[in-house]
């Protein structure tokens, strides 16, 4: 449980766009445990999806360049590993989920081949055996066996997501990546989903980073979680820590954000003004414009990680004790 | 929000729309009835497809109802003529899902929210010039923003712009059609917060439609739950989470998961998707998914029924009337 997967460290992602350079990962630090589930969270634009693509090498390029830091998994930085290299990991040892299963799988080749393909690609099987294998993973995630035949366009959303669990599974990889695997989906397909997940998951050991925006779905699912904010790591800390004391300004911001279920509230309180201009971003630390705690220092300094308490970090310049913690 | 106001403003009765489709026909809006009071918000939750937006545009006449009624202060706006379902529209207003498709991207922030002025010919261009201006105040934009085009906007923003444009005519009733879903979560916060803010200021009264459960709780009085056309259960939306009859709302609440590490509930996983409004179970809607289904489920549907003040539920478990059936 001890032993690192993945470490991802100052990571640094930029996209040439007309609008100018954005840089969409900048200064990342992440780890990941082996028989882990972290989750990545942070609203549009905060660099979750580069993240996972840039562990995958697949940040499109151009207009993508990983500028600099290493990704290092299983002891080898795959920033280091050629295209050809990269092949034998992505959908093998990595795998990935991805948002919108109406456009991740192709419409004109049936389930049955998509998942064969994978399986022919990465292990020395007969047609015969990848055949077998992938009426066995689609029986695994709840789909009957007889409909490898079908496309994907007679499947609903939430079987075409269990395809693609099927497919990003049917390898054993020892790193499974879900980009919002169930935000497109309704919520009462998407506890099918989520129920589905878990189950494989420790059925198979697989170490999972989970993306969403969804603070519920982090509470049901993972064991620690990151924060991220336009493009970097803000809080990183086990789940349970995060839920009963979250401490990053941002991260009490987005609590505050979420009308709840069960409770009795009149007023949200939000966090004020819009996310930054991803190629105009805020000197200092990223968020000192929407943040009611922040000072002038905030604006000219780069928050360095502080360990709050044994694996709850935080990128705030109050835990330095150069900012004073203001009470709301 | 007013809990002693009892004039309905709004009153739907047996509301249907049917669509025709290459599959046959296709029952969106199966036999909606609901009240919504002078002041109140009435939240309609339910996913994908369940006739949430359908129902949100039938009663506004942005879709021809297929048949019932819908009653607006005392009058049936199904059978205005054009020219006074236009009238009507200076009443009741809609604010769209999708800032990023609801706004015409050639038009400037001032030209957008003008434009009702224009089309019911009201006030000098000077005096529309200071309303835009008032509206964008209203609605928390920066004037500065008066000539912009929505590309330049934000998504909150962008739907600030939808906000003022539907609060143009001075509307007494407005449908927020998923309003806040595509917007991230601490923008949809302020949003939100901006809906009951002018609620309040303007004693506005609002249909709120939503898939997510948690948002239309939050912002409502009253919340009905749909499921494939048809409502199932309407009550407070204090009862919706600490009491909810339906097995479906029971399910749905079960379903959604909660930001906390200790919310320990039972979960209700259901079978199956939802099956297609083109054939929809011939009984109870849900009797296909239904955990507790029985043999009469399956032969008529059960009747919406009021079983305790002010909490209607349609389930055979609850209550034993059938709907009538249909002539």
């Amino acid at each position: 449980m001890s032993e690192t997967l993945l470490d991802i460290r100052d990571l640094r992602v930029t996209y040439q766009t007309e609008e100018g350079l954005v840089l969409a990962v900048d200064n990342l630090n992440l780890t990941l445990k082996k028989g882990e589930t972290l989750g990545l969270v942070g609203e549009t634009g905060a660099g979750k999806t580069t993240t996972a693509l840039a562990v995958m090498q697949l940040v499109p390029n151009p207009p993508g360049t990983v500028e600099s830091g290493e990704i290092w998994f299983n002891g080898e930085n795959l920033l280091k590993k050629k295209n050809e290299e990269m092949r034998t990991v992505r959908g093998n040892q990595i795998s990935m989920i991805f948002q919108d299963p109406m456009t991740s799988l192709n419409p004109v080749l049936t389930v049955g081949f998509q998942i064969e393909e994978a399986v022919m690609l990465h292990q020395k099987l007969t047609s015969k055996q990848a055949e077998r294998q992938a009426r066995d993973m689609l029986k695994l995630v709840g789909i009957p066996e007889g409909r490898a035949g079908d496309y994907p366009h007679e499947f609903s959303g939430g079987m075409r997501q269990r395809v693609g669990i099927a497919i990003a599974l049917s390898c054993n990889p020892s790193l499974l990546i879900a980009d919002e695997p169930t935000t497109a989906l309704d919520v009462t397909i998407q506890a099918q989903v989520l129920d589905l997940m878990r189950r494989l998951r420790s059925e198979f050991g697989t170490s999972m980073i989970l993306i969403t925006h969804d603070l519920g779905v982090v509470a049901e699912v993972c064991d620690t979680v990151a924060i991220m904010y336009a493009g970097t790591v803000v809080e990183t800390s086990d789940t349970r820590r995060l839920f009963t004391e979250p401490r990053h300004p941002y991260t009490q911001g987005l609590f505050g954000s979420i009308p709840s279920l069960d409770e009795e509230v009149t007023r949200l309180s939000p966090i004020t003004g819009i996310m930054p201009d991803p190629t105009e971003l805020p000197s200092g630390c990223r968020f000192h414009p929407r943040c009611p705690m922040a000072a002038e220092i905030c604006s000219q300094r780069t928050p360095t990680m502080v360990p709050v308490e044994e694996g709850h970090n935080v990128h705030c310049m109050i835990y330095e004790g150069l900012v004073e913690a203001k009470k709301e | 929000m007013d809990q002693n106001t009892t004039t309905p403003l709004l009153e739907v009765r047996n509301l249907k729309k049917f669509f025709n489709t290459k599959q046959g026909l296709l029952k969106a809006v199966n036999n909606v009835s609901f009240e919504v009071k002078q002041g109140e918000t009435l939240g309609i939750v339910g996913e994908s497809g369940c006739g949430k937006s359908t129902t949100g545009r039938a009663i506004l006449r942005l879709v021809e109802p297929t048949a019932g009624e819908v009653i607006f202060e005392g009058e049936d706006i199904t059978a205005f003529r054009p020219d006074r379902v236009r009238a009507f529209r200076r009443d009741a207003q809609i604010i769209f899902q999708d800032p990023f498709a609801s706004l015409d991207p050639r038009m400037s922030i001032s030209e957008i929210i003008r434009e009702p002025f224009e089309i019911f010919k009201l006030y000098s261009r000077n005096e529309q010039l200071e309303r835009v201006q008032e509206l964008m105040k209203l609605v928390g934009l920066s004037t500065k923003l008066t000539n912009s085009f929505p590309h330049e906007l934000d998504g909150g923003r962008r739907q600030r712009v939808g906000v003022a444009r539907a609060l143009a005519l001075d509307p007494k009733f407005i449908v927020c059609d998923e309003p806040v879903s595509a917007l991230d979560v601490s923008i949809q916060a302020q949003i939100l917060n901006l809906i009951q803010d002018l609620q309040d200021r303007l004693k506005l009264t609002y249909v709120f439609i939503s898939h997510d459960l948690s948002v239309v709780r939050h912002i409502s009085d009253r919340v009905a739950v749909m499921y494939l056309g048809k409502i199932v259960e309407i009550t407070s939306y204090h009862n919706i989470f600490t009491n909810p009859q339906h097995p479906y709302t029971q399910a749905l609440l079960s379903a959604i998961p909660i930001p906390k590490v200790d919310a320990k509930r039972e979960r209700i996983i259901l079978e199956g998707d939802v099956p297609s409004p083109v054939n929809p179970p011939r009984g109870c809607i849900f009797s296909g998914r239904c955990p507790f289904v029985m043999d009469k489920c399956r032969e008529a549907p059960p009747a919406l029924t009021e079983t305790a003040d002010g909490h209607f539920v349609a389930c055979y478990l609850v209550n034993d009337t059938a709907e009538e059936p249909e002539s």
